[in-house]
């Protein structure tokens, strides 16, 4: 089992459930105390964003911090260099598009998140027929692949995605792209078809703006990942004790 | 050419990468086009419609005065005379034909020189469907008449004012519409790229164009041709006369915008769903494309293309913006036809290398894939700036 696995099967074995917020590496000089401040805040775990040009599952907000991130000279490296100064004891788990560890090459990408201290990955334009050769790499590497499961997966597909799933299963709770809706969406839905294939740890994600949503969607899953909400609060300027405010806010909603 | 392997390759290209979300409609979309295609009631349906409908068969015309200036033997398939004004029409009459069978009643496309927009908007007010298309900001002003033709015909359209604002991010703005909507919608995608089953059926849907031509050069005495030359955006009308001669001993060439040339800059990568030849910077961002067509605005090709360089079946060459005007007033004044920007670099290839590349006395048939109508304010204001 792969070590993020191990650590997330037994945060839900303590009773907790996990809060995993996301941003987008690079998007301001100082994006590291912000990251720091959601662990302060008490995240169990975070998504860094690596930045692509064309974010095709994302919205706006995204879209617009990837740009901004990307014309600050943002890459593989540059996070990678920035992560050393990063000292906080909860997993990091990245979050890009296919063509950016590709273009690396696999190998050496699976090879880099390792040695910055990334135990997960998550690709969402990268499903289970293309990606055996991306798992295979991080499995040498021990970076657990996460998978992710729509609200239009067939059940069938539900247990091969979860076969190949590694860390957590990965919920979409709508059918848009990050940042868009507000309703509660169909996130128990589909955590119930994973839960009924597999016991792997399922966070919901997409669309989680409200701490009251957070907190619904925990009554179903093991966690929840907050993104847009707190990227769209850096765009427009929120500081790291700001963050932490935000970040705390869900905490106290899902405990 | 032959279908791809079940997971949409072509060697080590094509797939389908794409968002969980997205996989269950390419997968339905995939065996509805098995279904249909093999149905000869639709493919009579589709044969029909293009014919009562998008004004084919479109005839083979030699280039008489142009083959006696250049030494070769030149002819052209004449895709400008379909209804719409080119190629597009081909794959769109399919798709929305698809659409109906599916039993959905929305059609939503990405567009950049708004040809493949008007061609949909066209289809579905014919076929009386609800049409949205994508279109980068840009491409919107720089082609506000193309715009006015799709909502005359009852389209919304939709600027993109994400990323460059181009054709590559109304394609990235259509895919995220079609996650929301994929139940009563299809994305009626303009040429060879994209997820698996797209390359193939665009193709497929675009092959009537060298079936046509090969029986047609037949007709007229001449036969194989020694080359066979499209422009290439994504690669849908060079796919669709490639298909007639890939069998033959003609040589299957294609020409893409210096400022596009994913085959002579680009590196393998993935975007919008497939794994191809794409233009990426170091750390692959993908780069933007720059031409003075719109239509060969795109920083990659489709994967059949990338697939066919690689095994060195077709060849593709790169023209600069600096040729494409000379050769559209080459073309208008020797021949009588105004070509499109996009086709003007494949006429302006045959003439570069006229006794060249193409040795003397040679037969080339050449792709028409459309007229230039939509071009000609563009192409005063670039001639008066010259003078
Ligand atoms: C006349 C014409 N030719 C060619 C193209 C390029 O597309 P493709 O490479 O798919 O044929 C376009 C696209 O807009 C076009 O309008």
């Amino acid at each position: 089992m792969t070590s993020l696995e191990k650590h997330l099967r037994e945060l839900r074995a303590s009773g907790r459930k996990a809060l995993v917020p996301y941003f987008v590496a690079g998007l301001t000089p100082d994006w590291i105390t912000h990251v720091e401040a959601a662990v302060h805040a008490g995240a169990d775990a975070v998504e860094i964003g690596i930045p692509f040009s064309d974010p095709m599952m994302d919205g706006v907000v995204i879209q617009e911090a990837a740009l901004r991130a990307l014309d600050a000279g943002t890459n593989l490296d540059s996070i990678a260099s920035d992560l050393t100064a990063l000292s906080v004891s909860v997993p990091l788990i990245a979050m890009t598009y296919f063509n950016i560890f590709h273009h690396y090459g696999v190998e050496r990408a699976a090879g880099k998140l390792a040695t910055s201290g990334i135990t997960g990955a998550i690709v969402p334009d990268l499903p289970l027929e293309e990606g055996r050769e991306w798992f295979d790499a991080c499995a040498r590497h021990d970076v657990a692949t996460v998978l992710l499961v729509a609200p239009s997966t067939p059940p069938e597909r539900v247990s091969a995605i979860c076969e190949a799933c590694r860390g957590f299963c990965y919920a979409t709770a709508r059918m848009a792209v990050t940042g868009r809706s507000t309703d509660a969406g169909e996130g128990a839905h589909v955590v119930e078809r994973i839960r009924a294939a597999s016991d792997i740890p399922v966070y919901i994600g997409i669309g989680i703006t409200t701490p009251a949503q957070a907190h619904d969607a925990c009554t179903t899953s093991d966690g929840v990942i907050v993104g847009s909400l707190l990227v769209k609060a850096i765009l427009d300027g929120a500081s790291a004790s700001d963050v932490e405010q935000m970040v705390h806010q869900f905490r106290q909603a899902i405990d | 050419m032959s279908a791809p392997g079940a997971l949409g390759h072509f060697g080590e290209f094509g797939g389908r990468f794409v968002p969980e979300a997205l996989m269950p409609a390419c997968l339905e979309l995939e065996s509805a086009f098995i279904d249909a295609w093999g149905d000869p009631e639709f493919t009579a349906q589709y044969r029909t419609v293009l014919r009562e409908f998008a004004g084919r068969p479109t005839p083979v015309t030699p280039l008489r005065r142009l083959s006696a200036q250049l030494g070769i033997e030149l002819f052209a398939k004449r895709e400008d005379l379909a209804h719409t004004g080119s190629h597009k029409i081909n794959n769109v009459i399919g798709q929305t034909l698809l659409t109906k069978r599916m039993g959905k009643q929305r059609v939503i496309a990405e567009t950049g020189a708004g040809q493949h927009g008007v061609a949909t908007a066209t289809a579905c007010a014919q076929m009386g469907l609800e049409c949205t298309v994508f279109m980068g900001e840009i491409d919107t002003e720089r082609q506000a008449l193309n715009v006015f033709r799709m909502e005359l015909l009852g389209a919304t359209v939709v600027p993109v004012t994400s990323g460059s604002r181009t054709l590559k991010d109304a394609v990235n703005e259509a895919m995220r519409e079609w996650v929301t909507c994929v139940e009563d919608t299809h994305y009626c995608l303009g040429s060879v790229m994209g997820p698996h089953p797209f390359p193939w059926m665009v193709r497929e849907m675009q092959s009537i164009i060298g079936h046509e031509a090969l029986q047609q050069m037949d007709d007229l005495g001449a036969s194989i041709p020694d080359f066979v030359v499209a422009c290439v955006g994504g690669g849908s009308n060079a796919a669709g006369i490639f298909s007639g001669f890939a069998n033959t001993s003609a040589r299957l060439v294609g020409v893409e915008a210096a400022g596009g040339s994913a085959v002579g800059k680009g590196s393998p990568g993935v975007l919008h769903g497939m794994r191809s030849l794409l233009m990426q910077d170091e750390f692959g961002q993908i780069e933007e494309a720059y031409s003075i067509s719109a239509g060969l605005d795109y920083p990659g090709i489709g994967p059949e293309h990338a697939h066919l360089a690689d095994i060195g079946r077709a060849e593709y060459y790169a023209i600069g913006d600096d040729d494409v005007i000379g050769a559209l007033e080459v073309l208008s004044l020797s021949e009588g036809i105004i070509p499109a920007l996009e086709t003007a670099h494949a006429v302006a290839w045959i003439l570069k290398e006229a006794g060249r590349e193409i040795p003397l006395g040679s037969r080339v048939l050449l792709n028409l894939s459309g007229r230039g109508d939509k071009d000609v304010a563009q192409v005063r204001e670039i001639l008066r700036g010259q003078q």
